[in-house]
């Protein structure tokens, strides 16, 4: 057999029938569903009289609209207790196993499904959540779906899917002092920019991905989808083997060692074709963070905004102007020392105990600056428990912290987490979109360790002074 | 799902690239349980000022295009979410066809599901179009599915690619549930041999 992919492979292993024009039907080993975008699907399932084809495949979890403050109170805003209740009564009906808002293992679903052991190397796996990328980290096909497609895969256990093309992306070397996983994705965005990988799985490769643990790969595949890609993939190897090793929903015993045998047949054959092939070096990438209101606009802590009159496109100059006036920032000034409002550590990118880590390690003994609010959001109640063992809770509290529940939060605003116009946030999450986090609210995305530099100093600050 | 077949309507131009699915539907109108009603805040930030009240620079607010049914933007559109509502929230508004030089893939496929036809055409194709656009209501597009053109105000036809099946799908108006569940059979076949070749696969029980 010709030399394949990690996606090749993976892609092959579950096509259930290709259908004459090329399109295949695609067998679905795991569906994860929050309340935001299944409620139509349930609805339409409900309409049409079809049941779940496999409710022991799926999960559903509450985290986009649940609030992360005090949780024994009833929820307030009646649209977000609606779209929970709403969720809560169809799981019921189509008996889909939950995790309910007070259970411990509740958080954001992309946390949640590689800590439960309910996404798992070489499986294909779906959310209605363009994020869904981020278990691509465990070597499984992992990619978001919208809600006709959520529905489709309840009724059939299957997509309709066209094989995407492979480009991989290598980071070789060791990164410096400072520089996490963020900042190599957010590096690697910048380099190919938000569509760099449209139409694309991205396979990350080399010596750098495979120094991480599986948190910063987790953050390396979240982000897969602002590089445009269908999905990012890392593959399987001892490091994933550990983590995967005992979660509650991982296989145990024999069954645990034949998985693993499996599982080590998935790495990209050598001389395995790709599209399309980018190297970065770790060494040549700093502390990163964006600019603009479009994942794509990075810079290093160290440089300067850049200039619209550089640029020779007219639309390109305007596009960069009007970013420039939303962020309130000038051409050429220099981006350390801009002061910020709120700091915000969370979201499916950056809310798992390592990242906390990370963020406690630059709190621990300071404290944050006046009239900066920072909160930290954990990614599920698992981890937040952990991060309490750990003491960092207290790390963070003391340093004048917020210490909150598990959810979304302030990465989309849907619950009361959110900017007021004009405040400047710098925030460990995913998208910097215009009014993302609120209306009018400026985002700067780094990795956590930078958000905490920032919480402490007022400003967007380069971490490695601090350390 | 309504059918697709052809469309001859004024086309509203947005000279932008990366048009995200939160600048279609910001994420604080996600909270609906419908799949209908979202046309009011279709470009919400873009179409309505700080107070609430319409802001008169933005196309969607001006006559003709209060009723376009073609929107023409840059490369890219649609990147970010994988919220449906962006779609809906297009086609609550009256948005049946859009075009652009690219689209985000998750996107393009959800305009799919909810008969709205997105068409790739190259940039300066999309720069006429967008001419054409701005001439208002004496200036109507017409979308040919079947013949897979774009007809220009002036008679020249813009020849566009899509997929055979999508197209079938859009022209008669089918969800997709009912044509997978035709190959049943061949779905329980590979979950026959799922079970024996990866027994080790968990499913999930909660007690
Ligand atoms: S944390 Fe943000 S990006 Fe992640 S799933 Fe929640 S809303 Fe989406």
């Amino acid at each position: 057999m010709a030399a394949r992919t990690l996606f090749d492979k993976i892609w092959d292993d579950h096509v259930v029938e290709t259908l004459p024009d090329g399109t295949s039907i695609l067998y679905i080993d795991r569906h994860l569903v929050h309340e935001v975008t299944s409620p139509q699907a349930f609805e339409g399932l409900r309409l049409a009289g079809r049941k779940l084809r496999h409710p022991e495949r799926t999960v559903a979890v509450v985290d986009h609209n649940v609030p992360t403050s005090d949780r024994s109170q009833p929820i307030e805003e009646a649209e977000s207790r609606n779209q929970i209740e709403t969720l809560e009564r169809n799981v019921k009906e189509f008996g889909v196993p939950y995790f309910p808002l007070l259970s411990s293992n509740q958080g954001i679903v992309h946390v949640v499904g590689p800590e439960q052991g309910i996404s798992l190397p070489g499986m294909t796996i779906v959310c209605g959540d363009s994020h869904t990328s981020t278990h691509g980290a465990l070597g499984s096909l992992a990619f978001g779906i919208g809600t006709s497609e959520v529905e489709h895969v309840m009724a059939t256990q299957t997509i309709l899917q066209r094989p995407a093309k492979n480009m991989r992306v290598n980071v070789e070397g060791t990164p410096g002092a400072g520089v996490s996983a963020k900042d190599i994705m957010l590096a690697i965005i910048g380099h190919i920019g938000t569509a760099g990988g449209t139409g694309h799985v991205i396979e990350f490769a080399g010596s750098a991905i495979r120094g991480l643990d599986m948190a910063g790969r987790m953050t390396i595949c979240n982000m897969a989808i602002e590089a445009g890609a269908r999905a990012g993939l890392v593959a399987p190897d001892e490091t994933t083997f550990e983590y995967v090793r005992n979660r509650p929903f991982a296989p145990k015993g024999e069954a645990f060692d034949q998985a693993v045998a499996y599982w080590k047949t998935l790495a990209s054959d050598e001389g395995a074709h790709f599209d399309r092939e980018v190297t970065l070096r770790a060494e040549d990438i700093g502390p990163t963070l964006t600019w603009g209101t479009s994942p794509e606009t990075v810079l290093a802590i160290t440089d300067t905004v850049p200039d619209p009159a550089q640029e020779t496109d007219e639309a390109v100059k305007a596009q960069m102007q009007r970013m420039l006036d939303y962020m309130g920032l000038k051409a050429g000034q220099k981006i350390a020392g801009t002061p910020v409002d709120v700091v915000f550590i969370g979201s499916c990118t950056n809310s798992r105990i390592e990242d906390l880590r990370m963020a406690a390690q630059i709190a621990a003994g300071r404290k944050v600056a006046p009239g900066v609010r920072a909160m930290i959001v954990p990614g599920s109640g698992n981890v937040k428990r952990q991060a309490e063992e750990e003491g960092l809770d207290r790390i963070f509290l003391d340093a004048g912290f917020e210490w909150r529940e598990a959810g979304c939060s302030m990465c989309l605003g849907m619950n009361p987490d959110r900017l007021t116009p004009g405040q400047r946030c710098a925030s460990t999450s995913n998208r910097n979109f215009e009014g993302r986090q609120g209306p009018g609210g400026r985002t700067h995305l780094l990795s956590p360790a930078m958000a905490a530099a920032a919480a402490v100093t007022g400003c967007l600050t380069d971490v490695r002074e601090l350390a | 799902m309504e059918k697709f077949v052809t469309l001859s309507a004024v086309a509203a131009a947005l000279p932008e690239a990366n048009i995200d699915t939160d600048k279609i539907i910001p994420a604080r109108f996600l909270k609906t349980t419908q799949r209908t009603g979202l046309g009011k805040h279709a470009f919400d930030a873009m179409r309505y000022l700080p107070d609430g009240t319409e802001n008169p620079d933005f196309v969607l607010n001006q006559q003709p295009w209060r009723k376009a049914e073609i929107l023409v933007t840059y490369d890219n559109l649609g990147c970010g979410s994988s919220r449906e509502h962006a779609p809906w929230a297009l086609l609550d508004f009256g948005i049946r066809c859009v075009i652009a030089p690219s689209f985000a893939d998750i996107f393009f496929n959800n305009c799919f599901k909810n008969g709205i036809l997105p068409i790739r055409l190259p940039r300066e194709v999309c720069d006429e179009l967008m001419g054409d656009a701005q001439m208002g209501s004496n200036a109507r597009l017409t979308v040919d599915l079947p013949r897979q053109v774009v007809i220009r105000p002036d008679g020249e036809e813009v020849p566009f690619e899509i997929d055979a099946f999508r197209k079938h799908l859009l022209l008669e108006g089918l969800d997709d549930i009912g044509q997978t569940l035709n190959h049943e059979a061949s779905i329980a076949t590979f979950e026959k041999r799922l079970d024996q070749d990866k027994s080790w696969l968990p499913t999930i029980h909660f007690d």
